[in-house]
Formats: structure tokens, sequence, C-alpha cells
């Protein structure tokens, strides 16, 4: 089951997009996010879809990866283009059934809502499966020190970050073992009545929440015995660099973001 | 029971760049009624073998065939339950599966998924307790006030509550104190003779394999190198150790006196008894002249 779970995982490469700066590919990415709300014509979501298939091509990942990224998601994304459809007001009526009215106009918004959810899961999918989530948490720690000045704990925030991260893999193989050891007892995940699978989910949840406080506690201990002290006057071990590609980066989202300006109605 | 494997295959995460062959062509019988040892250094693949014992993993490739039941890759979820209940696995430190707010809750709770009465299973655990150890009194304590040992013991408790025919133990003493360990393996070789239960034992202790198994084999990188009973395949000392697995204590030293006096022990002895014994023959029939 863990398996399957491709999303928000690393994989390692050495394509542009990976040795591309963390905080370039994040702001980036959340830049996109931003200006994806600008497009509002066929032109302006063809310009970004091709800026995001470049970015594909570009990270050498298998396009089946990112369609993976949406499938969890897909019932989500479908229920808001049905909503979209059914609730837009519009000129050319192709439909009507009672209080249901299907208008040209609504069909066009689902179809962009459809490209707008699809393409911010795919530029955030280049972002995780091209960066090392320890990269990412050192550029978020970077973006968020101006907070350091009101007080923030910044670098807390950071550690905490990366902690959760760390222990992401190590939590799914005491999930796996867990699982194991119930079934082996005789519980089914999975099959059944939705009752019976959430009565399943207690003899996984209870040993795993024990397990992590117990490693929680341990590893608490363990950084107050090396004397562990956050904030400042501490070194870092990975420096971030900031190259000539990364400002080239950067100036291609400037210029993504005039095309959609200029080409918008 | 028999459980059968042939041309065993197993590869984690198939289809990803992510994937690793953890077995090849594996081929092995544990018969019904022996007590098995599977040995082998860390990464040789035991544990993926375990999970194959009651068909938690699906082999990518050949079969394994657990009684009449024959696992393929192909092979159906569905009914898999009736093996579970046949074998019964004690994983590694296998405290980590308590849950219930009691202990004889957390024992009852294998039999109940098996479709015992709550007071049947509430029964068996009554019965069981003194069996690992532990006595009446911990019944309705709750699991995780316990020491780890007494954890193990619940655990495992809660395995055997299942009666299953085949017990699979995964490195059960591992973290335990000296005498926890001798006691904890004594129960199962006591229900292995008591009840004839069928017993394969994951290990690194080559001292537990010589002393409670009949039947030893070898694992490395994922295939079987060696098959067959530990008195054979302890004679192979310089072997065992280029698998990084080394021979019972009792083996070494009986080496010891074999290279020192020129003694030759036949058969060679597994246990400190056999050693003993075999010492005292040599010693009065005046061979220990030397010493």
């Amino acid at each position: 089951m863990m398996e399957k779970l491709i999303f928000g995982r690393y994989i390692p490469g050495d394509s542009l997009i990976h040795r591309l700066d963390p905080r370039a590919k994040l702001v980036g990415a959340i830049w996109f996010i931003i200006i994806i709300f600008m497009a509002n014509n066929w032109l302006t979501y063809l310009v970004l879809a091709l800026f995001v298939l470049t970015a594909i091509k570009l990270s050498e990942i298998s396009p089946k990866f990112f369609i993976n990224g949406v499938k969890p998601l897909i019932w989500l994304i479908l229920f808001t283009v049905i909503l979209q459809i059914l609730f837009t007001s519009g000129q050319t009526i192709w439909f009507r059934l009672g209080p249901i009215v299907i208008s040209q106009e609504g069909i066009l918004n689902g179809v962009f809502i459809f490209m707008r959810f699809v393409l911010i899961i795919f530029m955030s999918t280049i972002l995780t499966l091209t960066t090392m989530p320890l990269s990412l948490t050192d550029a978020i720690e970077y973006l968020l020190r101006p907070l350091d000045a009101v007080k923030v704990p910044v670098h807390e925030i950071a550690l905490m970050l990366s902690i959760a991260l760390r222990f992401v893999p190590t939590l799914m193989d005491e999930t796996e073992k867990i699982m194991n050891a119930q079934r082996a007892r005789g519980i089914d995940f999975g099959e059944g009545s939705i009752y019976q699978q959430m009565k399943a989910i207690v003899p996984l949840l209870i040993p795993l929440f024990v397990s992590s406080f117990n490693r929680a506690e341990e590893l608490a201990t363990a950084m107050e015995a090396r004397g562990y002290k956050g904030g400042e006057g501490r070194t870092k071990y990975r420096q971030l660099n900031w190259h000539n590609r990364d400002t080239a980066v950067m100036v291609a989202f400037g210029l993504l973001s005039v095309a959609l300006f200029v080409l918008r109605v | 029971m028999d459980i059968r494997f042939e041309e065993v295959g197993y590869t984690y995460q198939k289809g990803t760049p992510f994937q690793s062959r953890a077995l090849h062509d594996i081929d092995l019988t544990i018969e019904a009624g022996s007590f098995t040892a599977l040995v082998g250094h860390t990464g040789s693949g035991k544990s993926t073998v375990l999970q194959h014992l009651n068909a938690l993993k699906k082999p990518t490739s050949g079969q394994v065939t657990i009684g009449d039941r024959v696992i393929t890759h192909f092979s159906e979820d569905k009914g898999l339950k009736t093996l579970r209940k046949k074998v019964g696995i004690v994983f590694q430190f296998p405290e980590a599966q308590l849950f219930e707010e009691t202990v004889a809750k957390d024992i009852a709770f294998g039999p109940k998924n098996f479709g015992v009465s709550e007071e049947e299973g509430l029964a068996k655990a009554k019965e069981l307790l003194p069996l690992v150890g532990l006595d009446e009194s911990f019944m309705e304590r709750s699991p995780f006030d316990l020491s780890g040992g007494q954890m193990r013991r619940v655990a495992i408790a809660g395995v055997l509550a299942m009666e299953p025919e085949v017990l699979v133990l995964d490195e059960p003493t591992a973290g335990l104190d000296p005498q926890g360990r001798k006691e904890v393996m004594d129960m199962f070789y006591n229900l292995y003779q008591e009840q004839g239960l069928t017993v394969v034992l994951v290990t690194h202790q080559m001292d537990d394999v010589a002393t409670y198994a009949n039947h030893m084999i070898v694992l490395e990188k994922g295939t079987v190198m060696k098959e067959g009973h530990p008195r054979e395949l302890f004679k192979e000392a310089g072997w065992l150790s280029s698998m990084q697995l080394g021979v019972p204590s009792t083996v070494r030293f009986a080496h010891e006196l074999e290279e020192k006096f020129q003694w030759h022990f036949d058969p060679l002895p597994l246990t400190t008894d056999e050693l003993a014994e075999q010492m005292q023959v040599k010693l009065s029939a005046g061979e220990g002249d030397a010493l």
C-alpha cells in the first residue's frame, strides 16, 4: 500500500531542475500558483501548460509520476468541475432540465478549473520530486528569516519541519510493520463495511501514537545530551548557493507573468 | 501442515525506479512438526521470506504452498484469513502491536478476529498468561504500564492465543535479558514438543539454533545457500563465518579441543550437555592425558 504513495516523494536525479537552488524552485512554484489565477482564456492556459510541460521535460522524470500525482485528488477535482459547470450562468444554453442549466460558459469554466488544478498539482509535483525535503526546509527557513525581526521562532519552525520530514519514511516503515503484525492477528485492512474499516484503524493508530511519542522523547533526549542549541551562531552543513541558472529561472517566471498579463482578456 | 516455496521471487516496488529484488528463486520446505531455523545476516531476505509464510506478501514469481493453499502473484486476497490463523507470526519487537486497554483484551484480540467469542478469548488469555511466565494479576492491567520484557510476553501470548499450527518467530528474544531469553526459548520449545507445533525461528543466535532446531536454512542475498540439519551445517565453521554467521559456542569449543588435542568429536556436539558427555567419555578413556 505504502509503495503506491508517489506524490511528494523525492526522486534522485541530476537534471537542470534538480540542480536549481531550492529557494528558486520554491519561490517559482508559489509564484506560479498565484499567477495561474490571472489566466482566463484559452491562450493564457496554453502558455501556462507549455511552461509546465517544458519544466517536466527538463526534470527528466517520467510523466507517469505526474499523472500519479493527480490521481489521489481526481474526485475532488471532478466534484469542483461539476459544481462549476452546474452553477455558472451563461448566455448560450446547451441543456436545460428543471433547475439544472448547462451553458457553454459553464463548460468552459469547468475545463479551465480542471486545467488550473492539474497545472498546480504538476508544478508542486515538480518541486517535490526534484527537491530533497531537507533542502526545501532550508529554503523555507531562508525565506522566513525576515520574520525573525518580529520574534517569530523561524529556526525552530524550520527544525520542526525538517524533523517531521525526516520521520516520514520511518513512520511509514513503522506503519507497515504494525499493519503486518495486526494482519497476522486477523485484521483485514481496507475490507468490509466502512464501520469495520474504521474499527480496523484503531489497532494501527494506537501503537503508532505510542511509538511516535517514544521516538520524540528519545530524539529530544539525544539532542539535549549532545548540547543542541539552535538559532543564533549555529552554522549550516548544507549551504545554499544561488547560481546564474536560478536567476534565469526567476526571469522565466517574470516573462511568464508578463505574457499572462498581456494575453488575458 | 507443510509450507513449500517453489522458485519464489519477490521484488519490492516493482515497476518504479525504487524497485529492488529481495528474493531470487527460493526453493525450500518447512515440514510439519519440524523446528526450522532461518539464518542469514541482515539484508539476506529473512524478513521477506517470513512474510510469505502466511501470505502477508504474495510472491512476484513462483509459488508458495501453505497446507493445501497455493499462493502465487495472482492469488486473490480473499480467504487468506484462514491461513493467518494457521500460521501465527511473532514479529520482531512484537510489543509494538499492543493497543488494547487491558492485557486480557489484547491477548483475546487475535482469537476474536477469527470468530471466537469475547468470553472464550478472555478465558484463553487467562490460560496463556502462566504459560508465558506472567500471572493472572496481569489480566486487567494496561499493557502500556508493563516493562519491556512483560510486554513482549503479552504480545507472544496474543499470537499463541490464535492456536496456530505453525509458529513463526522473528528474533523473539532480541533485547531480553539472558534469563528472560532462556525462559522464552524454553517455552517455545515446550510448545513444539508437547503440542506438536511446527516452529520457524529467525535468529542470529547460533546457540539457539544448535539447542533447539532440527532443520536449518541459510539465506544470503535472497537465495538459499544451504539447507540441512544444524549438526551437518555447523561442521563448516569457515564457510559459515564467510556468511558472517559463526558457529555456536559449544561447536567453537569442540573445534578448539580438536585442534589442541587431536580429538575427534563424532557426532558434533551441539549442546553443552552433549559436549560434556563426549568429553567425559574421552577423558575416562585416557585421551585426556595431555591435559
